[in-house]
């Protein structure tokens, strides 16, 4: 499943309630039924890392960080793939995993 | 109350502005001013309309706006949203490109549209409009989700030709930081809570790594750190509590702080109280880095500081 954010958010993705509703109604019914998911930020020029948290952590809490195997992120700027990767490794911080030498994807 | 718009009162000088606010008999407002000259930081005119909302219209007292540039109390909005007549006639140009009139946001539909559009209307470059709505974004969205304020968020932007430079004033009437803080930590002073909201990874929703599933706990630190790489100030002021990101040394290498009071700043617990939160940020446009580069920077402050935080929780067994 590919879920259009430009559409959903416009240019400057920031808008909390929005991402909620993605990751609620799109993303994890997705992931229930075993689709990948792939998000994609074509347009998107920026987010908020408020955004991107509520966009994406809760995935974490549920799935682990298995997840990432099944979500990808496409066509983001440079601004948005900084903040994904501030949310995606704060994340995975917190579950005890260490990614000071992560490998780049 | 009683608030006195002075000759000058911008993000370095501010704590004295703050200083001559009195918060004694909360159900009336006088706004006096200067007869000479009014200058003043958009954060001010935001805190005046704020306050203003708070006491019943005909509880409002304004005196004569003397001064030469009163028609920038005016043009900005605040005796309109305050609903208070004004004897300063003039012609109303077109704000786009110089300013940004007090405007009052509620809902979080309400500050999208706002931000979508505010950012042509700012008539700055797309790196520079990035970084603007990202702070005016997490700023209100705060207000809304934490502040319990019954007026929601007051704005406002005014662009500086001389410094080239946009100065946002964003204040609210709510419960304060140190109320929303304490939810699950226990700050004892309103500037020990100020500490704790501009530490990343702190939210007043839980204790735990990682935040909730809505709240992470990072905005203000991103915004503070966004105003460190720039080089700009950046003001918090809730309760008593006031904390002020002076602008680094251009000599020294810049270096972000998880810890607010590891920055070079000027804090103070003892300020006329303030019921709700305040804040000023400017930005100077020919200093603006790159919004990417930015988020670099404050990615691996971010990433260091919960390692140091985790590591800080480690308790070695005791071995008896």
């Amino acid at each position: 499943m590919t879920i259009d954010l430009f559409q959903k958010t416009g240019a400057f993705a920031e808008n909390k309630d929005v991402a909620r509703d993605i990751r609620v109604r799109d993303i994890i019914p997705a992931l229930e039924r075993h689709e990948e998911v792939i998000l994609d930020f074509a347009g998107v020029g920026a987010a908020t890392q408020s955004f991107v948290h509520a966009l994406i952590s809760d995935l974490f809490r549920q799935y682990g960080n298995g997840v990432l195997d099944r979500v990808a992120f496409r066509s983001c700027s440079e601004a948005v793939k900084q903040i994904i990767r501030i949310v995606v490794d704060y994340m995975q911080e917190g579950m005890g995993i260490d990614t000071e030498d992560a490998p780049e994807a | 109350m009683k608030i006195h718009l002075p000759n000058s009162a911008f993000l370095g000088n501010l704590d004295s502005f703050l200083r001559g606010f009195d918060s004694t008999h909360p159900d009336h407002l006088e706004i006096t001013a200067n007869d000479q000259w009014i200058a003043v930081h958009p954060v001010v005119l935001s805190m005046i309309a704020a306050l203003g909302l708070t006491v019943k219209p005909g509880n409002v007292r304004c005196g004569p706006l003397q001064a030469r540039s009163g028609h920038y109390v005016v043009r900005m909005g605040l005796l309109k949203i305050l609903n208070i007549p004004s004897s300063i006639t003039m012609v109303e140009h077109e704000p786009a490109g110089r300013f940004i009139p007090l405007t009052q946001i509620r809902t979080s539909s309400e500050l999208t549209s706002f931000i979508t559009e505010m950012i042509p209307l700012l008539h700055v470059e797309s790196e520079q409009a990035k970084t603007i709505g990202y702070i005016v974004s997490e700023l209100v969205r705060n207000v809304i989700e934490h502040a319990d304020a019954e007026h929601g968020a007051f704005l406002c932007a005014q662009y500086y030709k001389k410094s080239h430079s946009i100065r946002i004033g964003i204040a609210d009437t709510g419960v304060g930081i140190k109320a929303t803080i304490n939810k699950s930590h226990e700050a004892a002073t309103d500037l020990e809570a100020i500490r704790l909201a501009l530490w990343p990874g702190v939210t007043g929703m839980t204790r735990r790594d990682g935040g909730t599933a809505q709240n992470a706990g990072a905005g203000l630190f991103f915004i503070k750190s966004i105003a460190s790489v720039n080089r700009d100030f950046f003001v918090i002021y809730s309760g008593s509590g006031f904390y002020k990101l002076l602008k680094p040394s251009p000599t020294r290498r810049l270096r972000l702080n998880a810890d607010p009071f590891g920055d070079r700043h000027s804090k103070r617990d003892d300020l006329p109280f303030w019921h709700g939160t305040a804040a000023g940020v400017d930005i100077t446009l020919d200093q603006t880095k790159e919004f990417a580069v930015l988020l670099e920077a404050i990615g691996t402050t971010y990433r260091t500081a919960l390692r140091e935080r985790k590591n800080a929780r480690y308790r070695p067994p005791r071995f008896l």
